[in-house]
């Protein structure tokens, strides 16, 4: 297989967020949300990132669309580094990279109709010119499959998989090359899920998209990603093509979250032992030295303790951050 | 929505009954005498019992009640029991012009005030132009509004004589004369008024401006204009509207003290004189003039709902 070109390069970006206190607002630590995270997304690709709440998944997808800025690092969309855009080219990125949020309840205007909602970055933009928009809105929900008459409708008289479609066609209507996908179907009903999969994967065959698929559902990410990044408190701890890293997982946090994953066969999951991971995640204020996973991790050494690992190949494209790994 | 507004105008009407009603009984309960009053000096037992005959304050409350009730159903809200007997619907038709010119340009002030506060407040929020901001609202709405009109008439009236310190002149006979005579005892009543829909701004505008959709909204590409004007204002502006409605309240109640402050005869002191004087049907008549405003500015902002939120259903 010969490899598209990259269409989103992360290259050791860390996003940090201080936190202030006291009168003079005087910056007392860090939130390390995103710590040193690389990882290259190739045209035409789907890539998973997974991790439990609050591993820095969704900042990463922040970073990516600009609404976070990096404090660290560069990111490059097609070879650019975004960070760089300013006015015209701005808005010519927001064009080629949009995105599908999380609760489909919260994330469309309750004011606007969805016919609106679909046909503003339309406008905004001058993507049609204004006679075209109204047949373009028709032409975006015949895609992603509801019937015209939703674009008279507000969002609270939709179902969540109505509106998660209307939030998709939105993303489309700008003719994106990458979405972002931060954890698009986690708020749906699981039989809603496979449906909304199943038109992430017909759009991404039909219009040659590119997907970041952010999710802590391992089961839908492998299902959809043909590349999986595991993240834990900032870090990517391993990154593997998708049936290599569920079929080798490496990293004891990966182990342990594929470990977690009901078997759908009852008789099956009630003979399963299941090893829990113990503790909580540390606070990203505070992050724990040597290894950040350490402090969870049944094999942790002294090594672990004092020197972090750095992510390196233990196998062909399958890299990971584990002293005890290879 | 035709069935919701007629079930709700047979509500208000019924509510303007009740307060009408309550009014009448409440005010005869109030001790004090004014035909005696009226007559101290000049008449004895004889005259005041003449007087009360031909005011037909002689009879049994509930007689009184029925009487001024059918009176007041037929649009004849009696005759001030003083001097020449002036009907007590021509002293409010005079008044209500005033006091709605006086109550509506404070509401306008008010809104100029607040919105870009408000805006300002919660887009730089916890800045200092943010805490500059709420220290202004929490002195608007601490100042008692009689104190900041006698302090305004003193700066721009005395002092500085830019504007008159008292009086009205209708509309009828010029705008800028008529603006002149209202700017002073507006600001004094929409002072308050603006901290409190400033501060409501700000809030309900900081809770949208988090909200998921205008992240969505932001990822768009839209302008900080479009994204503050067409998707976070609209949605912020869903519980302003009600603190609004409520408190055009104050805005009545604002002008019942101001306007004695500036003397401007409006339904604020005709219902003070009306009270002092035990002038019954200029009273009640005032009373329920004040009640429909307040009955139908709600009904009003209720029915706003189902025009700006379209999650609300009227039925």
């Amino acid at each position: 297989m010969t490899k598209a070109l990259p269409l989103l390069e992360f290259t050791d970006v860390h996003v940090h967020f201080p936190i202030r206190a006291g009168f003079f607002k005087k910056e007392v630590g860090r939130i390390r949300a995103v710590n040193g995270v690389s990882f290259t997304i190739r045209k035409g690709q789907a890539f998973g990132l997974v991790g439990e709440s609050g591993c820095g998944k969704s900042t990463v997808a922040r970073a990516a669309l600009r609404l976070e800025e990096a404090t660290s690092g560069s990111i490059r969309y097609a070879g650019e580094h975004i960070s760089l855009f300013t006015g015209e080219e701005r808005i010519k990125f927001r064009k080629r990279m949009q995105a599908v949020f999380q609760d489909p309840f919260s994330s469309l205007n309750p004011r606007m109709k969805a016919g609106q909602i679909i046909a503003e970055p339309i406008r905004v933009h001058g993507v049609k010119p204004a006679g075209e928009v109204r047949a373009e809105v028709d032409r975006l929900l015949e895609l992603v499959g509801l019937p015209l008459r939703f674009a008279n409708l507000y969002p609270h008289e939709m179902s969540g998989g109505q509106r998660q479609r209307i939030g998709i066609a939105r993303a489309l209507a700008l003719g994106p090359e990458l979405i972002v996908a931060d954890e698009a179907v986690s708020a749906l009903d699981v039989s809603i899920q496979a449906q909304i999969i199943t038109l992430l994967e017909d759009l991404q065959r039909d219009l040659g998209l590119t997907y970041l698929f952010i999710g802590h559902d391992l089961s839908v990410v492998r299902h959809i990603c043909d590349q999986v990044a595991v993240m834990y408190l900032g870090r990517i701890v391993e990154m593997a093509p998708s049936e290599e890293l569920f079929a080798n997982p490496t990293h004891p946090y990966t182990r342990a979250l594929i470990d977690a994953v009901p078997n759908p066969d009852p008789a099956a999951e009630a003979g399963r032992h299941i090893e829990p991971l113990q503790g909580e995640v540390p606070s990203p204020a505070n992050p724990p030295s040597g290894c950040v996973f350490h402090p969870r991790c049944p094999l942790a050494t002294d090594r672990c303790r004092q020197e972090a690992p750095d992510l390196g190949p233990v196998a062909p494209e399958h890299s990971v951050a584990c002293w005890n790994a290879g | 929505m035709a069935a919701y507004v007629l079930r709700r105008l047979i509500g208000s009407v019924l509510v303007m009954w009740a307060v009408a009603t309550l009014v009448f009984f409440m005010l005869r309960l109030v001790p004090g005498d004014p035909i005696a009053a009226m007559l101290a000096d000049v008449g004895g037992p004889e005259e005041i019992a003449a007087m009360k005959a031909k005011l037909g304050l002689d009879r049994s409350l509930l007689v009184q009640y029925g009487l001024w009730f059918s009176n007041a159903l037929q649009g004849d809200l009696g005759a001030s029991i003083y001097g020449s007997r002036v009907p007590v619907t021509q002293i409010i038709a005079e008044a209500i012009p005033r006091t709605l010119s006086l109550s509506l340009l404070s509401f306008v002030i008010a809104i100029v005030i607040a919105l870009p506060a408000g805006i300002i407040s919660a887009t730089r929020r916890n800045t200092l132009t943010d805490n500059a901001v709420s220290f202004l609202a929490f002195l608007g709405l601490s100042m008692p509004d009689f104190w900041l009109a006698i302090l305004l008439i003193i700066i721009f009236a005395a002092n500085l004589q830019w504007l008159p310190a008292v009086g009205y002149i209708p509309l009828a006979e010029g705008f800028w004369p008529w603006l002149r005579h209202l700017i002073l005892p507006a600001i004094a009543i929409g002072t308050a008024f603006s901290a409190i829909i400033a501060r409501m701004i700000r809030s309900s505008l900081l809770e949208v401006l988090s909200s998921d959709y205008m992240r969505t909204a932001r990822s768009k590409g839209l302008t900080p204009r479009m994204l503050m004007f067409g998707h976070a204002l609209p949605n912020a502006m869903i519980p302003v509207i009600t603190v609004m409605g409520i408190a055009f309240a104050l805005l009545i109640s604002g002008a019942v003290v101001v306007e004695n402050v500036f003397a401007i005869k409006g339904l604020g002191r005709v219902l003070i004189e009306g009270i002092l004087n035990r002038d019954y049907p200029v009273v009640q008549g005032a009373i329920l003039v004040v009640s429909a405003i307040f009955v139908f500015s709600n009904l009003i902002v209720d029915l706003l709902y189902g025009v700006i939120d379209p999650r609300i259903r009227l039925h």
